[in-house]
């Protein structure tokens, strides 16, 4: 079986004058003899993203004679066709709210919506059910715990440590609770290849921080952070630990038992699910001893005038109506993904990565290159900066070529600082992407250098 | 891709007019577009019959920004405040000439939005001010 679409663009490596690419850190880029062909991918892939993509409904639209080369997953992931199914069907035969009907339909829509809760919590290795609690997505999950267990638990002089690497929602809520609460943050840097500066963690926890807060996968640059050892090393030293999980949960195997962490936090749209959905994990008992989040309905147990009892964990995080049709649809999600299975799906992603690395390092003439090489801890964000381009124009060119992909900081504003660019292009990729996607955004980056040439 | 980067265009991004800075301006007026990182400093000197004598800018940013910001200088240095105030966002759009997508407008409005804030105290606009244009 053929696993990927043959390009039929030019070659991008082909006549070009190949300059020395650079990494953020100025570093020259290898070209690694170990890095495969399109034709060695196809042969090896244990996914094959062409049955893959029959599965995706986006790919049947048609833009100007092609399909779109989706390159921006990292922002949002396409949806299969088993995901609006399950929205669908929700929407149309089993409709009633959850928890509250003693009718078949709301005993249906209960069970469809614990029955996703079961199987989100498998996904992502937790040991009861009742440790994931359905949110929007990852920035309400990190919220959620910044107003519940971070106001009870950090006092005046207090310490967080985040890193250089975090997406705005795993900065921006601690800065609020620390201006609240008159506590401090601290920041891990990272190196000139994107990773962060191990040395500099040991000595902040050193300092006996409260809570340490870092992303699983870097959105920004791609760095795959070793979670479990930094987890372990906090834990040494008294502190709790919280993993952005929003860009590792959609492309990687995760168990939460394994990396042994507090809190984890991922957003269900960026695995294929529907927009809306998202999940937190935290330890049963720090669930149970945490302050409810909003109030409401459904997160209560009696409610008196003056006096309420609040619901068991995690209804008590889920007050109100939730979006009930959007976290049936993550269950359909990550059911689908456990079909592929997630070694897989990281294979499938480590190798594009890999190739995209190489074919922008030899086909793009001057490209900046950040973030790690190809490797253990790279994940499918590849970012890049042409000279002389701004990654607006970049993105808008591409655009024309039914290439899509981001152009910006990606939330990542401090993380941008650090790289010395205020903005740059990024390619991101998920179980449907092919070789085929990287060689059109190859092919139209050189387009785009011939006219501003 | 080249029919929808005017030559003009990408002439003006490689080489802005009134790029630079004026050594004691009037006004200063710093802009930026927090979404994508494009950042404006224009500079003007008005004299006293109300005329935009001198003007430059810097800053970085897309081939947009740039050049809508070299036309945008371009087009009111040495016109009378009054008819500064006629100058409208839809103005600038059509000197453009090209088609900006909506999520480019903010880019090619950057330096007319820089421009009003510039001379707020001195001029009252004429044409639209924030509403997005048509
Ligand atoms: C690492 C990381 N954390 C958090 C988020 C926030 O996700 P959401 O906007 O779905 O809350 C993102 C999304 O871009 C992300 O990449």
């Amino acid at each position: 079986m053929v696993a990927y679409l043959p390009s039929d663009g030019p070659d991008p490596v082909a006549d070009c004058d190949v300059a020395v690419p650079r990494t953020g850190s100025g570093t020259a880029l290898e070209a690694g003899p170990d890095v495969p062909d399109a034709a060695e991918i196809a042969r090896i892939d244990p996914l094959d993203p062409l049955v893959i993509r029959r599965d995706f409904p986006i790919f049947e639209r048609d833009f100007g004679g092609r399909t779109v080369a989706y390159l921006d997953s990292a922002a949002t992931s396409l949806k299969p066709r088993v995901v609006v199914d399950a929205v669908n069907d929700y929407n149309t035969r089993h409709t009633a709210n959850v928890h509250r009907g003693i009718y078949a339909l709301g005993e249906e829509a209960t069970a469809l919506y614990e029955g996703a809760r079961e199987r989100v919590a498998r996904f992502i290795g937790a040991r009861d059910r009742h440790e994931i609690v359905f949110v929007r997505n990852a920035t309400e999950a990190i919220n959620l715990v910044a107003a519940t267990w971070g106001r009870r638990n950090i006092g005046a002089g207090d310490t967080i440590v985040l890193t250089e690497l975090e997406h705005h929602s795993n900065l921006v809520p601690w800065q609020m609770l620390i201006q609240e609460k008159d506590a401090d943050l601290e920041f891990v840097p990272i190196d000139d290849e994107g990773r962060l500066v191990q040395e500099s963690y040991d000595a902040l926890l050193r300092t006996h921080p409260k809570l340490v807060a870092f992303t699983h996968v870097s959105n920004g640059i791609g760095t795959i952070n070793p979670v479990r050892e930094m987890v372990d090393r906090a834990h040494r030293a008294g502190a709790l630990v919280l993993v952005d999980g929003a860009q590792a949960v959609p492309h990687m195997p995760v168990s939460v038992a394994e990396l042994d962490c507090d809190f984890y936090a991922f957003s269900g749209h960026k695995a294929l699910g529907p927009t809306g959905s998202g999940a937190l994990w935290a330890r049963r008992e720090l669930l149970e001893a945490m302050p409810p989040y909003m109030g409401g309905g459904e997160m209560i147990r009696e409610v008196h005038l003056r006096s309420t009892t609040y619901n068991d964990v995690p209804w008590k995080f889920e007050a109100g109506t939730p979006d009930i049709a959007a976290a049936i649809g993550l269950g359909a999600a990550v059911e689908y993904l456990v079909g592929l299975g997630m070694d897989r799906v990281r294979g499938h992603e480590r190798l594009l990565t890999a190739y995209a690395l190489d074919a922008l390092a030899h086909g793009v003439p001057g490209v900046t290159l950040h973030g790690p090489r190809a490797g253990d801890d790279r994940a499918g964000v590849v970012s890049f900066n042409l000279p002389g381009v701004h990654p607006h124009d970049v993105a808008t060119l591409l655009d024309r070529e039914a290439v899509a992909i981001r152009a910006g900081h990606h939330c990542t504003q401090p993380l941008h600082e650090r790289l010395g660019e205020a903005a740059t292009a990024r390619a991101s990729f998920g179980v449907y992407s092919t070789t085929d996607d990287i060689d059109r955004l190859v092919a139209g980056l050189r387009k785009v250098q011939a006219l501003f040439s | 891709m080249d029919d929808l980067y005017r030559a003009e265009i990408l002439e003006h991004y490689r080489h802005p007019h009134n790029f630079g800075t004026l050594e004691h301006p009037d006004v200063v007026q710093e802009g930026s577009n927090p979404l994508c990182g494009d950042r404006l400093t224009l500079m003007l000197d008005v004299d006293e019959q109300g005329v935009v004598d001198e003007v430059a800018f810097t800053g970085r940013g897309c081939a947009i920004s740039q050049a809508s910001a070299s036309m945008l200088t371009d087009r009111i240095r040495g016109l009378p405040l009054a008819e500064v105030a006629k100058i409208g966002r839809q103005d600038v759009l059509d000197e453009l000439g090209i088609e900006i997508s909506p999520a480019r407008l903010k880019c090619a409005l950057l330096s007319v939005d820089t421009l009003r804030r510039a001379l707020e105290d001195r001029v009252a606009w004429q044409a639209e001010t924030e509403e997005e244009p048509a």
